[in-house]
């Protein structure tokens, strides 16, 4: 019984990960039709700044904006140096451009940092705190707070503020939007610096967790999307729900059948649900947009 | 008489891979030449689905590396290498045909996203079972030997050039079948949803099972261009179906102009001589890699042929024009 | 005896009824069109036929079978072919290749044999090449077959459309606005080519902006506003019709043309 607690403690804190990932990847999908497939490299460049800040001496309250902001810097320049100058290029194209964009910056972080593997102590110390016999990780309480944080912030921002409307309104209807005076490049130019400074917020709190390295930003993207198909796209509550299934499946699976195949866990959700149910748990398929 | 596209798709190919042989000063290059025929091949599988169909697979190292497979495992249990290398295709061509059903009724972001775990779930068998593929470090190959083949048809070549004669010989093969499936019935159905999937299944095209039948070709070029590199190579390792060597694949197939199998040619070859002659290119390959996808995609979607083509045909109407105007005045 | 019977055919999106309980029936030898004002639901209603989009109500028979829910592939093998509104040809293929696609359904051979480029194979592709070519001729595009679709004109890309959907064999042609950015003389020309597409015995349905030439050439012709019915008969008929011309002039507009008139 404990042991299945502790395996559903490790599963909820990776699923809020995935959650984000997967959030992210649904805010630009939402705005510009475009499936990002570099979305896992936002995470990961949060996670190494502030690895390299935060042994560089910087304290972990200043590291961590620090790097969120450069996730946020590098999915503006995502957008305005790769997707926009590609105009109405057609689906296949924009599979290529992001898969190369996050080829491109896999290669830069192995540059700019190194090819290690890379942690850093919680932002609440280590000593693992005991509840009903399983333990869990104060960095794990971060991780799920973080999430649900983010969650809650991007609800208030889409229903409640001009800038956030202006996503939405872009996201239905791209041409109405524009004739009705929205600023619809602002919006994915939003879509897309909230959405990495998203990832990258989950890479800072993951890492002491889950560590990282320069080359993991795929994995992450594949259960990212595995999260968001699961949840069905397109909506909030599904990549929410998504990512923690996501992450209790994947810890089951570690726990009770093999660690080795932990990451073979999500590609399984996605073949199940191609073949069983397409439109996911809430929501749409992913269509193409004509 | 005009020559039809198979036979000036054999002429060309077949004298490339002549040339290749006649100018190559050492083995070295002879392997070289070998690496881009086999890859050649398995990019002109990606020609029949992203440059035909106009789907992209990012788990394609994944076929590739089950035809490798295949033909490094199967000996073992006594079983020809000619015949492990079909077990190894059919193999990959049953795999993309359970998988792509499904998926392929769908937008074409999900084929990308399945394949990509698909590679991933492949790679990962590879590496942690190693009590049957030694795992990371890979496996020896053995069992086949181009140059005793050769041999038995009374050629005698240096193993390197065997291989090179050899995979020359499949890889236009390859080209020629690819150029004449562009030419027939299925071809044209496939181009057709290239640009517009609803007007062709107005013309009675069952896109789904177009699609279908068009990945499982694919796949079974990759499997029998990973079953000649583990032969050639006479190892393998799982890095053949690795992520990064499904992008390769489909850099190669973009940056040549994936509508051809020069294209295909081209960007192979460019992809497999440039990280041997240049060290850079090895260092910073990621972001090599990747500026010429996104590049490629930007500034000449159609491939590095077809802008060179068409840059050619401009120059000579250009020519031409300026010819008849100094008559003129 | 119709071949075409289209019963109460509906579909919404999101909350509007885009489509709500349309019927009509067409025979063959005969043009029968579909007119009303844009956003009437005409081209939505040619999506429902053609098996594009899934109705959520109502049924489409062709020579008495039902083939509702089928899918536009099947449609297509049942005899049905169309153009679209907005263009849909492979602009990376010529013009002969482009409609060489309209045979694919008479063409038997398997991937294997294109694959090896096997004689039964190339000479099917024969045939329909010389197919193609005839139906290029035929509508006026003889010159332009090895041309690239790209660089067409509109005109022309409608036409090729027609040429495509005509090389089918089809017994039920479809043409969604044949004559949209065309001149006079094209319109003329069109005329004349969906009247011998007619007069060879198949059921043509057309939808189309120019009034005269729905009025010349249609035998029935069905009004459309809002996604339901409004009238439905001879072109003499609709031409009268008072419901007609309010949809399309709206009630105050109706009135001064009963005015001028009188």
């Amino acid at each position: 019984m404990a042991e299945l607690l502790q395996f559903l403690v490790s599963g909820v804190t990776v699923g809020a990960i995935y959650a984000a990932v997967a959030l992210g990847f649904t805010l630009i999908y939402n705005a510009t039709g475009v499936v990002n497939f570099a979305q896992g490299e936002f995470v990961v460049i949060g996670g190494l700044t502030a690895a390299a800040l935060i042994g560089a001496g910087v304290p972990p309250l200043i590291a961590a904006p620090l790097a969120v902001l450069a996730g946020l810097v590098v999915g503006l320049l995502l957008y305005r140096l790769a997707i926009r100058p590609a105009g109405q290029a057609p689906l296949v194209s924009l599979i290529i451009i992001t898969i190369g964009a996050s080829i491109f910056l896999r290669g830069a972080m192995q540059m700019v940092f190194d090819k290690q593997i890379h942690r850093y102590d919680g932002f609440s110390g280590e000593a693992p705190i005991g509840f009903l016999g399983a333990t869990i990780l104060p960095q794990s309480l971060w991780i799920i707070g973080g999430s649900l944080v983010v969650f809650a912030f991007l609800a208030w921002f889409m229903g409640h503020t001009r800038a956030g409307r202006g996503i939405r309104a872009t996201a239905s209807n791209r041409l109405a939007a524009a004739l009705v005076g929205i600023n619809t490049r602002a919006a994915m130019n939003l879509s897309f610096a909230l959405s990495a400074a998203i990832g990258a917020l989950a890479g800072v709190l993951a890492t002491p967790v889950t560590f990282t390295s320069y080359d993991v930003g795929v994995l992450v993207a594949l259960k990212g999307f595995s999260a968001t198909m699961l949840g069905g796209v397109g909506s909030a509550q599904g990549a929410l729900a998504g990512g923690l299934l996501i992450g209790l499946i994947e810890a089951l699976t570690a726990g009770y059948v093999s660690s080795d195949y932990k990451d073979a866990a999500a590609f399984v959700v996605i073949l199940a649900v191609l073949f069983l149910r397409p439109q996911g748990l809430f929501g749409a398929r992913m269509t193409e947009r004509v | 008489m005009t020559l039809g596209p198979g036979t000036r798709t054999f002429l060309v190919f077949a004298a490339l891979v002549v040339l290749g042989a006649l100018v190559f000063p050492s083995s070295f290059f002879y392997r070289v030449g070998t690496l881009v025929w086999i890859n050649t091949l398995a990019v002109t599988g990606m020609v029949v689905l992203l440059g035909y169909v106009g789907l992209v697979s990012l788990g394609h190292a994944g076929f590739f590396a089950i035809g490798a497979y295949a033909t490094a495992l199967l000996p073992q249990y006594g079983v020809p290498s000619g015949l492990a290398m079909l077990a190894g295709a059919a193999g990959a061509a049953l795999l993309a045909a359970l998988i792509g059903r499904p998926i392929l009724k769908l937008s074409g972001y999900y084929l990308a996203i399945a394949t990509l775990g698909l590679g991933m779930l492949i790679w990962m068998v590879l590496s942690k079972e190693a009590w049957l593929t030694g795992g990371p470090d890979g496996m020896t190959v053995t069992g086949f030997s181009a140059r005793n083949l050769l041999k038995s048809v009374g050629i005698t070549l240096k193993t390197a050039e065997a291989w090179y004669w050899l995979c020359g010989a499949v890889a236009t093969l390859g080209a020629v079948l690819a150029v004449n499936l562009g030419q027939s019935s299925a071809g044209r159905a496939f181009r057709a949803i290239h640009d517009s999937d609803v007007a062709a299944a107005s013309l009675g095209v069952d896109v789904a099972r177009a699609k279908s039948a068009a990945f499982v070709i694919s796949a079974v070029y990759a499997a029998v261009a990973g079953a000649l590199l583990a032969l050639a190579n006479g190892y393998i390792t799982p890095d053949a179906g690795g992520f990064m060597h499904s992008v390769e694949l489909v850099t190669m197939a973009v940056l040549g102009g994936a509508a051809s199998v020069y294209g295909a040619l081209v960007g192979a070859l460019i992809l497999t001589a440039l990280p041997q002659v240049l060290t850079v290119f090895a260092e910073y390959e990621h972001m090599v890699l990747g500026a010429i996808m996104v590049g490629t995609m930007i500034a000449m979607r159609r491939g590095l042929v077809p802008a060179l083509a068409g840059l050619l045909a401009r120059r000579r109407a250009a020519r031409r024009a300026g010819r008849l105007a100094r008559r003129v005045s | 005896m119709s071949l075409l019977e289209v019963s109460g055919l509906g579909i919404s999106f999101g909350g509007l009824r885009a489509v709500d309980g349309v019927g009509f029936t067409a025979r063959p030898g005969e043009v029968t069109s579909i007119i009303g004002p844009n956003g009437a639901g005409k081209t939505t209603l040619f999506n429902l036929v053609s098996g594009v989009y899934i109705a959520d109500a109502g049924a489409v028979r062709i020579a008495g079978r039902e083939v509702t829910g089928l899918p536009p592939h099947r449609l297509a093998r049942a005899g049905m072919a169309r153009t679209f509104q907005n263009l849909r040809v492979f602009p990376q293929m010529t013009a002969l290749e482009n409609v060489m696609t309209g045979c694919h359904m008479a063409e038997r051979a398997g991937l294997l044999a294109g694959l090896f480029g096997l004689p039964g194979s190339r000479a099917e592709t024969a045939r329909s090449r010389e197919a193609a070519a005839a139906a290029l001729t035929r509508t006026g595009l003889g010159a332009l077959a090895g041309r690239e679709a790209a660089a067409l004109s509109y005109g022309q890309l409608k036409r090729l459309e027609i040429a495509r959907a005509l090389v089918t064999g089809c017994s039920i042609l479809l043409l969604d606005e044949p004559a949209a950015g065309c001149n006079a003389v094209e319109t003329r020309e069109i005329d004349d080519l969906i009247h011998a597409i007619a007069g060879e015995g198949r059921t043509v349905v057309l939808i189309e902006h120019d009034m005269r030439l729905v009025m010349r050439i249609s035998a029935r012709i069905l009004v459309l506003d809002q996604g339901r019915r409004i009238a439905e008969g001879a072109p003499e008929e609709i031409r009268e019709n008072p419901r007609v011309i309010e949809a399309y002039l709206g009630a105050h507009g109706a009135a001064e043309a009963r005015a001028a008139h009188a």
